[in-house]
């Protein structure tokens, strides 16, 4: 790492709407970096880490959460109007998370089964994205965002510079390490086809498929692979739930999944 | 005269997740303390129905960035015996590992990163690190060790991959384990050294009576397996636990609460409820720890928590070790099973205390109905029936001092806000 001149430091800004504090802990969790990071980014709003919270401009607000009540969709845009760049952390804050599962229930029987007085829960049907409400400068995928990537993000703003992070699917992840495919050699049916790379291909790594935490990569051809895996043997069901888990609502995984779901409903024949 | 105020603090900080707290004061008296838990409601039990029992850890894993194999445990557990399969001993050991891999990092975060700068009125551990560096470098080292553990057995520490019903979904080469005995053993004697440092802060006391409650087994520090213990009354097994303890909704909270049924007494979860139910069960240094930090006494200090955290991060890295040196690669990594009908429930310690999950499943392996009870909602009312006797002495203070030291005995319980929701803004009404 270059030790740059010492210019005035970054004024960064942590904000949490729906979520599990995951990727905010991964900004905790750059144990080597912390206390350095401190010298070049002051981090003046943090509430998870840090007492007094300071008022905006931010230069930098990493949002990690979906929106998903009335008062969120208004805290988002103060928080944008204060914020020179926003960056979202998080499959939540991308794509609105497992949360979004919501999106496809009757939101009132979502509240019955959980509160005995869901008169007492102010909430809306559905879970969103950032993207939805404000402009985001960058966003940062995965559930939960990689480290390596965050702290990548971060170093190209210090430097005024706009940040590198893959585009392409876990599958080069696996070649790369010589991961043995686990939709080849055992018929799982691995999305890391049609997943971005970030995570470090941890699941086939551990003999296990792909659940698409970093939501869709760069042109997945989803229809395609999911043919692919109920030809082969997998039930529709499983298929709809791979698609629908921490980034159910990722545009490309709700169109696929959508369309499996009303194959589904056709009446068959015979 | 009557002289009314209220005191907010809209936004608790150094916790995890997001609530407020609200006290309306008259005079000399406390008119009402409530912990807001505004957190918005995400709806997991909801949308586990219907899923396979396969996905089960994934999806529980979510609730909570900070303890996700907590919830991983708790959720192969309770499926485990809804499908009455027991795993095998290699796999018992390799699971407690991967806990301990989690205690290390979520206690340590709090504690040299949270809690610490309570000690020295520093708003953050990054203010608390300028004073103590080395300390707090050594905190951070301690901490990543944790993350290590929970990256080798899991893929990685948040939210990690490698957790099934039935066991695991690979098991790590035994050489992947014991390259980080050195790390461990450096951990352990600077967690021992931290101890020391910690012992020696200035501690506020607060030592209220109350219920203490954990899951306890006779051979081990309980982690995954137990009874469920109290200082008040006998044992039960986990299968009676919604017998005796029940959530119940209150309006200015989206996390429900819990209490004892027949009594609706609160009860307290997490490290000094443990330590004070199983300290015969510590490993030899961290046990040696407790009898002089923590010694046996009729009611734990709220502000001493951190203590039994070093104490338990202490036991975590020595009882780590100790795996790792007697570990020997199973030949399965997990036991098979068939779906069947059946319901199972699991509890569990989580760094911030005792979690409780119970699983309906049908013939085919889908989930049908879940219960899933998270520590903070269990301490949400212990954590307000603590700040009522807290406030009187405090009086005289000014707001913001109320709210602060409020802040602190709060942040002693290490809330788990985003859990407790399916948690807390400090709001003080002086009328």
């Amino acid at each position: 790492m270059t030790v740059m001149p010492h210019k005035e430091r970054l004024r960064l800004a942590v904000f949490k709407f729906a979520s599990c504090d995951g990727c905010q802990l991964a900004l905790l969790s750059c144990e080597d970096e912390l206390l350095a990071l401190a010298d070049r980014l002051e981090i003046v709003h943090f509430l998870e880490a840090s007492s007094q919270p300071q008022a905006g401009p931010y230069d930098i607000s990493l949002i990690e959460g979906s929106i998903s009540t009335p008062e969120d969709v208004a805290k988002i845009q103060t928080i944008r109007r204060q914020s020179r760049r926003l960056v979202t952390i998080g499959a939540c804050a991308t794509s609105g998370g497992i949360q979004a599962l919501r999106n496809w229930a009757d939101k009132e029987e979502y509240l019955r089964s959980v509160y005995a007085h869901p008169e007492y829960i102010e909430t809306l049907a559905t879970s969103t994205p950032i993207r939805d409400h404000v402009k985001v400068d960058f966003e940062l995928r995965g559930c939960p965002i990689n480290k390596g990537q965050l702290l990548e993000v971060l170093m190209a703003f210090l430097h005024d510079r706009q940040p590198r992070t893959a585009r392409h699917s876990v599958c080069l992840e696996c070649k790369r390490q010589s991961t043995v495919c686990v939709a080849v050699a055992k018929n799982l049916p691995c999305i890391g086809p049609i997943t971005q790379a970030g995570c470090g291909a941890i699941c086939p790594a551990y003999h296990r498929a792909c659940y698409g935490c970093f939501g869709p990569c760069q042109q997945p051809n989803a229809r395609s692979l999911s043919e692919h895996y109920l030809a082969t043997g997998t039930a529709s069901t499983t298929m709809i739930h791979q698609l629908r888990n921490v980034n159910a609502a990722a545009p490309l995984f709700q169109i696929e999944s959508d369309r499996l779901e009303r194959r589904e409903a056709e009446p068959r024949n015979g | 005269m009557s002289k009314k105020r209220t005191i907010t603090v809209n936004a608790l900080t150094r916790v995890e997740g997001e609530g407020a707290l609200h006290v309306r004061l008259d005079g000399q008296t406390i008119e009402d303390v409530r912990l807001n838990i505004y957190e918005r409601p995400r709806f997991f039990e909801a949308f586990l129905k219907g899923r396979a029992i396969e996905e089960v850890p994934d999806i529980t894993a979510r609730i909570c960035g900070i303890c996700p194999v907590a919830y991983q445990m708790t959720s192969a557990h309770a499926l485990e015996a809804a499908l009455g399969i027991e795993v095998t001993p290699e796999i018992r050991q390799l699971r407690r590992l991967l806990c301990c891999g989690e205690w290390i990092e979520s206690h340590s975060l709090h504690i040299f990163m949270l809690n610490a700068p309570d000690f020295f009125d520093c708003a953050s551990g990054i203010e608390l690190a300028k004073q103590f560096p080395n300390h707090i470098q050594n905190g951070l080292r301690i901490k990543k060790m944790g993350n290590q553990l929970m990256t080798i057995l899991g893929g990685r520490a948040i939210h990690p991959v490698n957790v099934r019903v039935g066991g695991f979904h690979r098991v790590p080469l035994r050489n992947e384990l014991t390259k980080w005995l050195p790390e461990l053993r450096w951990a352990l004697e600077a967690a021992l050294e931290s101890a020391e440092w910690i012992a020696g802060f200035d501690f506020p006391v607060f030592d209220l009576p109350c219920e203490l409650v954990a899951v306890h087994h006779p051979n081990e520090y309980a982690m995954n397996e137990g009874v469920i213990a109290s200082n008040h009354f006998p044992p039960i097994e986990v299968e009676q636990y919604e017998t005796h303890f029940e959530e119940t909704q209150v309006v200015h909270s989206t996390a429900l609460q819990a209490s004892r049924r027949e009594h609706a007494t609160p009860y307290f979860l997490g490290p000094l409820s443990r330590v004070a139910l199983n300290r015969d069960q510590l490993f030899p240094q961290s046990r040696e720890l407790a009898k002089r930090m923590l010694p046996p006494a009729s009611m734990p200090n709220r502000f001493a928590a951190i203590l039994a955290r070093i104490i338990e991060v202490v036991h975590a890295l020595e009882e780590a070790i100790e795996i790792i040196q007697h570990y020997r690669e199973p030949s399965q990594p997990f036991v098979n099973y068939q779906a069947q009908a059946g319901g199972g429930c699991a509890a569990t310690e989580a760094p911030r205390g005792m979690i409780y999950h119970h699983y309906e499943i049908t013939d085919d392996g889908l989930v049908a109905a879940s219960k899933i009870v998270p520590p903070t909602s269990q301490n949400q009312r212990q954590i307000e029936a603590d700040l009522l006797h807290f406030l009187p002495q405090m009086l005289q203070q000014t707001d913001q001092t109320i709210a602060l030291e409020c802040e602190k005995l709060i942040r002693t319980f290490d809330p788990c806000i985003s859990c407790a929701t399916h948690f807390l803004t400090l709001n003080l009404e002086h009328q």
